[in-house]
């Protein structure tokens, strides 16, 4: 799990809210600081793939899919580089 | 070896240099239509739900992601950014037209299996079950996110509608406002 400096909760949230709240959640974090985004919304993985790659200010770090109570959690981890 | 004179010419020469760079900046910043920006354009032609919230979903995930959004709503999809209908000062033409079009995005129809409005009612607690968004609170978040909204002037007079049966703070435009956000667009979408 790499270092990260605040956690955003979206579980339950579908397309497009986990994008629209990581975003609001990353433009109030300082330069360089990273987020880590918990979301149960399958699709955030290839979304937030597709947000780095176009975003300027975003860095995807990484991004992990773990177990919680029989429930699968899609973990990504944002670094805002400007 | 430099001397203070053969610097002091170099830094002229840089000056001027720079001088010249920053116009050539500023020329091509005039010049927009040549320049492709961070940002989307679309048209919302439809007014149908289905379509409006595929629009919005578009709209936000967009400007979440960085980009400029411009969304122009002509014909059938002035429906969407409607608030109330208005019959007061129209002819019958336009009462009709009033009277047939939704009067508000909760009003809106899918555009398969409506069967009179039940179709969309069964979508938006379909939606609301599988916790997304509900097409007014996508609307409200494109808004607070700085999605630049036009509404087609020449339709809204077309099909009769009044200023004060839109929501408020819409700007209005023609063909032309949506073709120089689109010229400068890297994605431009017709819904």
């Amino acid at each position: 799990m790499p270092h990260f400096d605040q956690t955003l909760d979206v579980k339950g949230a579908k397309c497009p809210m986990p994008l629209v709240k990581s975003r609001k959640a990353i433009t109030e974090l300082p330069v360089g600081k990273v987020l880590q985004v918990i979301s149960t919304d399958r699709g955030s993985v290839a979304d937030f793939q597709g947000w780095a790659k176009t975003a300027k200010n975003v860095e995807l770090i990484a991004q992990e899919t773990v177990q919680e109570n029989g429930q699968e959690l899609y973990v990504h981890y944002l670094r805002r580089t400007a | 070896m430099t001397t203070p004179m053969t610097e002091a010419v170099d830094t002229q020469a840089l000056l001027a240099r720079i001088a010249e760079l920053e116009q050539r900046v500023a020329a091509l910043e005039q010049s927009p239509a040549q320049s492709i920006e961070d940002r989307l354009a679309m048209v919302v032609f439809s007014g149908d739900l289905d379509k409006a919230i595929a629009a919005f979903i578009i709209a936000t995930g967009a400007a979440s992601m960085g980009l400029e959004v411009s969304m122009f709503f002509t014909f059938w999809g002035i429906s969407a950014v409607k608030k109330q209908k208005v019959f007061s000062g129209k002819n019958l033409l336009e009462q009709g037209f009033t009277a047939m079009l939704p009067g508000k995005l909760g009003e809106l129809g899918l555009s398969q299996m409506n069967f009179f409005g039940a179709g969309a009612q069964i979508i938006r607690s379909l939606m609301k079950k599988h916790d997304v968004a509900s097409p007014e609170e996508l609307f409200a978040m494109a808004r607070e996110l700085g999605v630049r909204m036009v509404v087609c002037d020449m339709s809204r007079e077309l099909l009769g509608i009044k200023d004060e049966e839109l929501v408020e703070g819409l700007e209005t435009g023609g063909v032309a406002t949506f073709l120089g956000d689109a010229t400068r667009a890297k994605v431009t979408l017709f819904i």
